[in-house]
């Protein structure tokens, strides 16, 4: 469908983002006949998000605080432009509220959910209490902010050991620990609290029970624009290094019919629970030992293994955030959505593949493979240097078979056909992975990695 | 001596020692950020810093001199 048959889609939409995800949203848009403008740092003027946009305006320095986190210039570059809706992506501005509010005060459509929902999601510790309240699993914790390390000891004996000690306002993994007595407790709560303040600008820490061995499993949902909330699939993401994900998998392996229909209905409830609208996905733990899950977090926005879904589902969860957020249907039907075969995503970042450390760097070859069922959602191309300021993530690798056994086949012959020359990256660990008797089996958890590479 | 390299571009996040202090093996010198990553330069052996040849806020490039230990 195309933006001229339908009058209520906006006829331009500005790219809050950079990399691959500006580039992969920008796709969307301009197959709808809707005309994309890109914003970029000085560091990212090179980079194909910015050479394929029909306009592109440049926001600042390098420096995200300067750049893709200065709303005054992001929505100065919009005004310009004459931008009537403004996509956010992941990261950066995308869970940010007073963002969003903003967007909206400005006349322009935020192709996201309300600012209140990303407010009440975007406090763990607020988000916790509303889920078990929505009558969601959430994990044995605090429901109150931590103040102390006294406090936080007195917290953990009443909760158990181990805890995982977190940042409320936190994400992406960033500041998360586990302690297994006392004495760990203590010193990662200063360290957790710290870097909470420094990550995002507040110190705020819950404690919550520790599981051992789990799966990290999260659901797709839509709010739709008549106030129905649906499921679209889960993911598998137990392949994690310092919490942060590298691989993920739809269907997961670790889930049957039973626990995936519980599931479905405790995420749908948690979006209903703060009325949401658009593309969300509510992230759980699976024990591993009983089977049980709980509330982890929900993400406000597009996730960055969102194409898994769109490979089974063949649904374009892009497109259903624009209708969504100019209040028209999706464009399938809501109550017949049959994922077919398995899909997989591999995270290629600029890091080397054993000590998973930063490699930024000049490329000077980058081939991308291909093949039937392999997608490939890049950031980068030959020429272009990776640079120290953002995240290390170059390219998803995303792959689909009409089994698991043909994903993971396809995957490893994709991973070893990837050419990337420059900056090392993790594609030697990828191989090591879908080829590794544990996650073949698909009997793994969110220690697989470290197993790999102890 | 040993004299300590950047192994990446990277961001001088926090300088921790200070030239003249007394530094045992796998002491935390400097932090440095790349990629929204903490990385920590640690001491490659016990000694005396006799120099930090970097400060908060640096850039530094791959096999950049960080510090020297005597």
């Amino acid at each position: 469908m195309r933006a001229d048959m339908l009058p209520g889609v906006p006829d331009s939409v500005l790219i809050a983002n950079r990399g691959e995800i500006a580039r992969r949203v920008a796709n969307t848009v301009r197959r709808l006949g809707i005309k994309a403008i890109a914003v970029y740092s000085e560091a990212d003027a090179e980079l194909p998000f910015v050479a394929e946009s029909d306009e592109a305006v440049p926001i600042g320095p390098a420096q995200a605080s300067l750049s893709y986190l200065n709303a005054d210039a992001i929505l100065g570059a919009a005004a310009r432009t004459g931008a009537r809706a403004i996509h956010p992506g992941y990261g950066f501005l995308a869970e940010n509220a007073d963002f969003a509010h903003r967007v909206i005060e400005a006349g322009l459509t935020w192709i996201g959910p309300s600012p209140r929902a990303i407010e009440q999601m975007g406090d763990k510790i607020r988000a916790r209490n509303l889920m078990a309240e929505a009558g969601v699993p959430v994990a044995q914790g605090s429901a109150e902010p931590v103040r102390d390390a006294g406090d936080a000891v007195a917290n953990a004996r009443r909760i158990g050991y181990p805890v995982m000690i977190k940042a409320a306002a936190g994400g992406g993994g960033i500041g998360m620990t586990v302690a297994a007595d006392d004495d760990q407790l203590k010193a990662g709560f200063e360290t957790a609290s710290s870097r909470a303040s420094r990550f995002f600008g507040n110190p705020s820490i819950l404690l919550e029970r520790y599981i051992t061995r789990a799966r990290h499993v999260e659901i797709q949902i839509l709010g739709l624009a008549d106030g129905r909330v649906i499921a679209l699939g889960e993911r598998d993401c137990s392949a994690q290094r310092r919490h942060q994900k590298l691989a993920e998998e739809t269907p997961s392996p670790g889930v049957g019919p039973e626990l995936r229909e519980r599931m479905f209905a405790a995420a749908v409830r948690a979006g209903q629970a703060v009325s949401y609208r658009g593309a969300g996905t509510v992230e759980c733990l699976v024990d591993s030992q009983t089977g049980e899950f709980v509330f982890l977090e929900m993400n406000t926005r597009l996730q960055v293994e969102h194409p898994v879904t769109e490979m089974v589902t063949g649904i374009d969860l892009v497109e259903q955030q624009l209708l969504i957020a100019d209040g028209a249907d999706v464009s399938f039907h809501a109550e017949s959505v049959e994922p077919k075969g398995h899909a997989l995503e591999l995270r290629v970042y600029a890091e080397d593949p054993v000590r998973f450390l930063p490699s930024p760097g000049a490329i000077t070859q980058w081939q991308e493979p291909s093949g039937d069922g392999v997608r490939v959602d890049a950031g980068y191309a030959a020429g272009n240097v990776v640079t120290q300021h953002y995240d290390p993530l170059l390219a998803k690798l995303i792959v689909h078979g009409t089994d698991r056994e043909q994903a993971l086949s396809r995957a490893g012959e994709a991973a070893a056909a990837f050419v990337i020359a420059g900056p090392k990256t993790n594609l030697p660990f990828h191989l090591d992975l879908v080829r590794s008797a544990e996650f073949a089996s698909g009997e793994y958890d969110t220690s697989v990695v470290t197993r790999l590479r102890p | 001596m040993t004299e300590i390299r950047a192994e990446m571009v990277a961001n001088v996040w926090q300088v921790v020692a200070a030239e003249g202090d007394t530094v045992a093996d796998g002491d935390t010198l400097v932090i440095l950020e790349s990629m929204k990553m903490e990385i920590p330069v640690l001491a490659e052996g016990p000694g005396t810093l006799a120099r930090m040849a970097v400060g908060e806020g640096d850039v530094v490039q791959e096999g950049d001199l960080i510090a020297v230990i005597v």
